[in-house]
């Protein structure tokens, strides 16, 4: 039987509470073991098809395109699927592998607010009770996805620590999930945590690539030149990026949030200014202080406001495969603005950071080939805050 | 009381035949905890001063600014540590300034050990006489370089088991367990309220069978009366989160101190009498 990976290089492990490990041993063998069920894949890919509406389409941007000075730029439109994001494909198929593992009650953490309304709406499905932890920060500048999980029947609980953001819903999340461990399953909404939770949010994501793989081979009859994706913990990215691994000709670029301005020190580029280190059970770059305390990370886009990052990541960095870069918050709005009046498309503050760079680096894509862009979220979650950062009111 | 395997003293770490030698033979060892630097550095050296005369082994805490398997107090406690600016070696001077007493083990997450490289961490915490560290966040299978390092320096690394381990699981942590092995008494994080149940009793009477080093319990311990019910099967009991909850509840330093000094001496008499009563 294969088995799933643990570590990518020397990153990633299960650096967690000897609590859990049982349950992280049990996941892995039902994942496993459903990953080659028919009946279990039958399931899925049937949700996947007429719940969540895939495959999504991979469409050809061409005023956006025009805009930035690039011949052929194709978007990977996952903020078409149900519930406005790529994140309902790892909620989904967690979810469900919950209900065959025989757990009754589902948790998870989110940033945006995003993976808690994709996990929300899985819970929903299954007749699952669902406990998202959110950071009060995230509360405020996310609003409408908070409603949006009461009203698919989740509890919210807010988390007040420290600043109130990503990393510290995430460590009250794993604190529940030690605490009541044997009904409850951890739906984690990155390609982060304890092994083999990073595996299983890349598998369950690297839908995203496969499409995109055929996509491009049908309607270009070659490979993009180029695939860029933002990088929070980094599900989206690494969906995509699994489609090109093997394609040394694909140039794979992660973006992550700069902030502020990486000089200022108030950012979320873990890969390009962190250095390793253990957060949320795994191994991988962090940022953190002289001590190896791990710092507060800095982003207008809730969904990259963490100082990791997915230890896959860390590894594909380190060997070179992927380049990882960074966008700061204004430059990101301004590729907000840019797809929403040149397409018509309103993308989340996450996906505009991923825009950004193909507009700043767009003669060096272009001169690659297409590039697809994973247009990994929409923005509605996001008009209150991108609208007073831009001045646009009601 | 177990019956002990004669200790290898040739391969041993100096630290792990201390904290052995630390367990008395006739009532559970008691183990408080204190957050260095909570609230302040010199304020925690005090109250690991106070705690000395009734302790056994003394568990000094290193704050993280990310606490997985602690819950609300000590993870406050941890907090207020760092703001007031509190760095690992000042609280690795804490554990110097305790020579003489009772052994010192360090209570800190791998990521601060990582960043500090563990040889340098571990000769820096054998130079001030630390005899082990508990790592929460280090099982079993991770970490062997940094046991290595810890090995190498003298500094016993205190394994870690839960309800949720397997026997198999105890069994592999016993191998690792040349001083001694914690116990987590629940499910859950620090700071709750452990029930002295037959659940515990099952747990302890499994880590028994599989692991022949002496087991300390903790998590969620309070009272002396539940001190004396889990010292009457198990080796040793650890106060943590109780202990900080007295220091929070006290009008000042000086009362503080007299807080925890007195239920220090209160535990200590009780586990006394309750292993003699227990006969």
């Amino acid at each position: 039987m294969p088995e799933l990976a643990m570590r990518f290089g020397p990153y990633g492990g299960r650096y967690v509470p000897e609590t859990v490990i049982s349950a992280l041993d049990e996941l892995g063998e039902a994942y496993l073991r459903y990953r080659g069920d028919a009946d279990f894949v039958r399931e899925l890919n049937g949700l996947l098809d007429t719940y969540v509406g895939r495959p999504t389409p991979l469409y050809l941007a061409e005023r956006l395109g025009a805009r930035y000075g690039i011949d052929r730029l194709y978007l990977k439109r996952e903020d078409l699927c149900h519930t406005g994001a790529h994140k309902i494909n790892n909620a989904l198929g967690q979810v469900l592998l919950a209900q065959r593992m025989g757990k009754r009650r589902i948790i998870a953490e989110t940033g945006a607010g995003q993976h808690g309304v994709a996990t929300a709406t899985a819970s929903a499905l299954f007749g699952m009770s669902c406990c998202v932890y959110m950071g009060r920060t995230d509360m405020e500048r996310q609003r409408l996805n908070v409603i949006r999980m009461k009203m698919l029947g989740a509890e919210v609980r807010p988390v007040d620590s420290g600043t109130g953001t990503l990393k510290h819903a995430t460590s009250e999340a794993i604190r529940d999930w030690v605490t009541n461990v044997a009904e409850t399953h951890y739906v984690i909404g990155s390609a982060v945590g304890p092994a083999p939770y990073p595996e299983i949010v890349a598998d369950l994501q690297s839908v995203i690539g496969r499409e995109t793989r055929a996509q491009m081979l049908a309607v270009e009859g070659r490979l993009p030149g180029s695939a860029v994706a933002c990088v929070g913990g980094g599900s989206n990215a690494i969906g995509m990026f699994r489609g090109f691994l093997s394609d040394p000709d694909v140039q794979l670029i992660g973006v992550e949030a700069a902030g502020d301005g990486v000089e200022t020190g108030r950012h979320g580029a873990s890969l390009g200014h962190g250095k390793p280190g253990v957060l949320h059970g795994s191994l991988s770059y962090l940022l953190q202080d002289a001590e190896g305390q791990v710092a507060e990370a800095h982003s207008i886009s809730a969904g990259l406001d963490y100082p990791g990052v997915g230890p896959e990541h860390s590894y594909l960095r380190d060997i070179g495969r992927v380049r990882y870069e960074s966008v700061t918050d204004l430059d990101a709005l301004a590729a907000f603005t840019a797809l929403s009046q040149s397409e018509g498309i309103i993308p989340a503050l996450e996906t505009a950071h991923a825009l950004a760079l193909v507009g700043r680096q767009a003669a060096e894509l272009n001169a690659l080939g297409p590039v697809v862009v994973c247009l990994s979220g929409r923005g509605d979650k996001d008009v209150d805050q991108a609208g007073a950062a831009l001045g646009i009111n009601a | 009381m177990s019956i002990r395997p004669a200790p290898h003293w040739g391969s041993m770490p100096d630290g792990a035949a201390r904290l052995q030698a630390a367990f008395p033979s006739n009532r559970a060892a008691l183990i408080p905890y204190v957050m260095g630097g909570f609230p302040n550095v010199a304020a925690s050296r005090d109250y690991a001063h106070a705690l000395a005369p009734y302790a056994d082994i003394i568990e000094l805490g290193i704050p993280f600014s990310d606490p997985l398997a602690d819950g609300p107090t000590i993870q406050a406690a941890g907090q207020r540590a760092l703001e007031a600016g509190t760095r690992p070696s000042d609280v690795i001077e804490i554990a110097a300034s305790l020579r003489g007493g009772p052994p010192v083990v360090l209570m800190t997450y791998v990521t601060l050990i990582l960043s500090a490289g563990p040889e340098r961490f571990f000769a820096h915490a054998a130079d001030a006489g630390v005899a082990g560290v508990i790592i929460p966040d280090l099982p079993l299978d991770e970490g062997d370089s940094l046991r290595a390092a810890a090995r190498a320096a003298g500094v016993a690394v205190i394994p870690l088991a839960a309800p949720t381990t397997s026997d198999a699981r105890l069994a592999a942590i016993g191998t690792q367990a040349d001083a001694f092995t914690y116990l987590v008494s629940v499910a859950g994080v620090t700071g709750g309220e452990v029930a002295v149940d037959d659940t515990l009793r099952a747990f302890v009477a499994r880590a028994r069978a599989n692991i022949s080093s002496p087991l300390a319990v903790g998590f969620g311990i309070r009272t002396p009366t539940q001190a004396i019910a889990i010292g009457a099967f198990a080796d040793g009991v650890v106060i943590a989160s109780h202990l900080i909850r007295i220091i929070e509840q006290a009008d000042d330093h000086a009362a503080a101190i007299a807080a925890i000094g007195a239920y220090g001496a209160e535990l200590a008499s009780a586990l006394a009498a309750g292993r003699s009563d227990a006969g």
